[in-house]
């Protein structure tokens, strides 16, 4: 059998989601924000949101999300996406408003916001990129750097005498009253990719459900920032990031709960 | 009918917010502000327009809540006091730098730092020269009574929406706090979506429809070649503000041979200070600017032709009073430009005006001006 | 008995050669080229077409949606 006799639309079993624009991505090789994208654009799509939905974009790497997906877009400054979130959201109950931040944006910089809108349930889905290093400015120390990783301003390994340890900020959130959703997820295998759009899937229809704030972080890799090739990233998230970070479900509940196994 | 109340200025400003359809206030706790966000509160206004008042976890967020809402076409305020609005600049920048129209007040106290919590007038500089980063300007409004803060409220937001770029309401602790009564205004209805979807829905994030483009609500551009392009139509806009947005008041200026200028609290004390060297025989005149930005230029250098001294009055070490000088220097003119004023959360007396117009005048007083033109 | 045939197309100027798809492949199809596209990644291709099922796994992890998968029953 020829591939022409393949490769006709009736068979068609796999391509990219007509929501995702048609520029090439400006990431890094095997960056996981990409699969994090397609998914988040297979489901808008399959959902049928895209006149619902606000995105709204992060500073860092994804500062551009904004470019890739065809729905509205807000550019939030460094670390206030999740108040952006809830000045569009309150005023628009109606709308599906999500935030997609990094380490660096969430778990630093905006920790404020991130802990305060989680706290007060805002209807919004937060999406949370930890590869443990920033990776738009250079591969500098984040938040979740794991002790003794080396970044380029831990040069010789994150002492955590001199800059504190890595923050597992998840755990925090899923101890929040007003989330109802709180789940760890990787995108490095095919399985953990399915895994993780069921996840986000969950954490929609939660959203739309007005259950209260969604929160789905995914364990990622930056090659780039770590010096390693895509496949080695892999394979060292998996062997030092999973054992610290440890995937799966942390809550799963509605807002208010406080007897939510956490 | 005329609804009519004996008001506080920080009362009125909540209360003007629900009737000309505002749909969200985002605000955080600072004297000597407060009663805004407690006066939304009491009201519930979400019960009745329908418009949302949310109490955020610090000015950083409140800022951020407005950049958020205002990118979906809403007519959404902020209110704060001195260190609150120093939070808030990076915010500010952001939502000029993204073209956004809202409406923020500030209820100044003395600085810097925490300062007092007393009435000031020292933030002239961060609200009319900048504060955030970036070449970007604020639309500002300084009220001088309860019920200019009442009737600034509306037309702060006419403005903003009509640029599409950031409204300030400049005011003090004194006005916040003060009672006067009040003309209040009527209900306006708060936009529906559809209305919404039709002035804004060329930039507002209302949902991507089928019939348009997506609409990304950014203040970032990678290419410096855009970023210019951007830069230049902000600096038109401004222009057209500068050409049409300029509002003061003149009074007793028509045969003044000395013009006190000033805004907000300071200019009240003034008026009483032209009432008192009036009485003395000195022609004095008031000059009130009604929009610090646009500042009234124009009005000022047709008065540099033929008065004999500027003295700007304020509740700071002297700032507007650089504009002034820039005015007269555009006019031609070599007339004195000088300054009086209280800090930290003093108010001056108006006789305290009027001594410092004699000592600071004095050789003007004695001697009269030469003019080379 | 009937047989799953699969391919995959590969948009070879979006391709960024990361090989996320090489190593999740579970039946050995795919390779990275030793020619370069016009910016200058390895792109990859279908070493060993007959091999394909169709899966969509390589599609399912590529993080720059440049794989599109065929698949049908042959007798």
């Amino acid at each position: 059998m020829e591939l022409k006799d393949l490769i006709k639309p009736e068979n068609l079993v796999y391509s990219k989601s007509a929501l995702l624009e048609d520029v090439p991505m400006h990431y890094c090789p095997g960056c996981s924000h990409g699969v994090v994208h397609k998914v988040l654009a297979e489901l808008i799509e399959e959902m049928g949101l895209q006149e619902k939905t606000v995105g709204v974009a992060p500073v860092g790497c994804s500062v551009f999300a904004y470019n890739y997906i065809d729905i509205d877009w807000q550019e939030a400054a460094h670390g206030r996406a999740p108040a952006v979130a809830t000045g569009i959201v309150r005023v628009n109950p109606d709308k599906f408003v999500f935030t997609y931040q990094g380490d660096g944006d969430l778990a630093s910089i905006g920790t404020a916001e991130i802990m305060h809108a989680c706290n007060r349930g805002e209807n919004i889905l937060v999406i949370f990129i930890n590869n443990g290093i920033y990776g738009m400015t250079g591969g500098q120390m984040a938040p979740t750097t794991l002790e003794g990783m080396v970044t380029s301003t831990t040069p010789f390994g994150r002492n955590v005498d001199l800059n504190g340890y890595p923050l597992k900020i998840t755990e925090l959130i899923a101890q929040l009253p007003g989330t109802s959703y709180v789940t760890r997820q990787s995108v490095e295998t095919p399985g953990a990719v399915r895994k993780c759009k069921k996840a986000i899937k969950k954490a929609i229809d939660n959203v739309l459900a007005k259950k209260g704030t969604s929160f789905v972080e995914v364990v990622s890799t930056c090659n780039s920032g770590w010096k390693m090739t895509p496949v080695d990233a892999n394979h060292w998230m998996q062997e030092n990031m999973f054992p610290f970070y440890p995937l799966g479900d942390m809550k799963d509940s509605v807002k208010g709960d406080n007897n939510a196994k956490n | 009918m005329a609804e009519y109340k004996l008001m506080k200025g920080n009362e009125v400003l909540a209360e003007a917010a629900i009737r000309c359809g505002c749909d969200g206030y985002f605000g955080y706790p600072i004297t000597p502000q407060s009663e805004v966000m407690e006066t939304l509160m009491a009201r519930q206004p979400w019960t009745e327009t329908g418009m949302v008042v949310l109490q955020a976890e610090s000015e950083v967020a409140a800022i951020n809540m407005v950049y958020g809402a205002a990118g979906s076409g809403k007519k959404v305020m902020t209110s704060s006091s001195s260190p609150g609005i120093s939070l808030m600049s990076e915010g500010i920048s952001y939502i000029a730098g993204a073209e956004l129209p809202c409406l923020i007040v500030n209820v100044q106290r003395g600085g810097p730092g925490l300062g007092t919590i007393q009435p000031s007038q020292a933030d002239y500089f961060q609200t009319v020269k900048g504060g955030g980063h970036g070449d970007y300007r604020l639309i500002v409004l300084a009220p001088s009574s309860v019920q200019e803060m009442n009737d600034f409220v509306g037309l702060g937001f006419e403005l903003a929406f009509k640029y599409r770029n950031p409204a300030m309401i400049l005011t003090d602790g004194a006005l916040g706090q003060m009672m006067e009564k009040v003309k209040l205004s009527d209900y306006q209805p708060r936009w529906t979506k559809e209305e919404i979807e039709e002035k804004w829905g060329s930039w507002a994030t209302t949902g991507k429809t089928a019939t348009r483009k997506k609409n990304i609500v950014t203040s970032l551009e990678m290419d410096p070649g855009r970023m210019e392009q951007n830069n230049i139509r902000f600096q038109k806009k401004f222009s057209e503000i500068e050409e049409n947005e300029v509002r003061y008041e003149a009074i007793q200026c028509d045969d003044a041979e000395y013009i006190l200028v000033a805004f907000g609290t300071s200019s009240r004390v003034c008026q009483k200070s032209v009432e008192l060297a009036r009485a003395k025989g000195l022609k004095v005149g008031l000059l009130r600017p009604i929009t610090l930005y646009p500042f009234p230029k124009k009005a000022i250098k047709e008065l540099a032709r033929k008065v004999k001294g500027f003295l700007s009055v304020e509740m700071s070490a002297g700032q507007m009073v650089e504009d002034i000088k820039l005015a007269v220097y555009e006019a031609g003119s070599t007339v004195r430009v000088n300054h009086f004023g209280r800090m930290g959360g003093i108010i001056p007396t108006p006789e305290e005006v009027v001594e410092a117009l004699e000592e600071k005048f004095s050789w003007e007083l004695s001697y009269g001006v030469k003019r080379s033109y | 008995m009937a047989k799953v045939r699969g391919a995959v197309v590969v948009d070879n100027e979006e391709c960024k050669g990361c090989g996320l798809c090489v190593e999740a492949c579970p039946h050995d199809v795919l390779r990275l080229n030793r020619e370069v596209n016009s910016r200058g990644y390895h792109y990859s291709y279908m070493e060993n077409p007959g091999n394909c099922i169709g899966c969509s796994n390589c599609g399912v992890v590529c993080p720059d949606t440049c794989i599109t998968i065929y698949r049908m029953k042959v007798e």
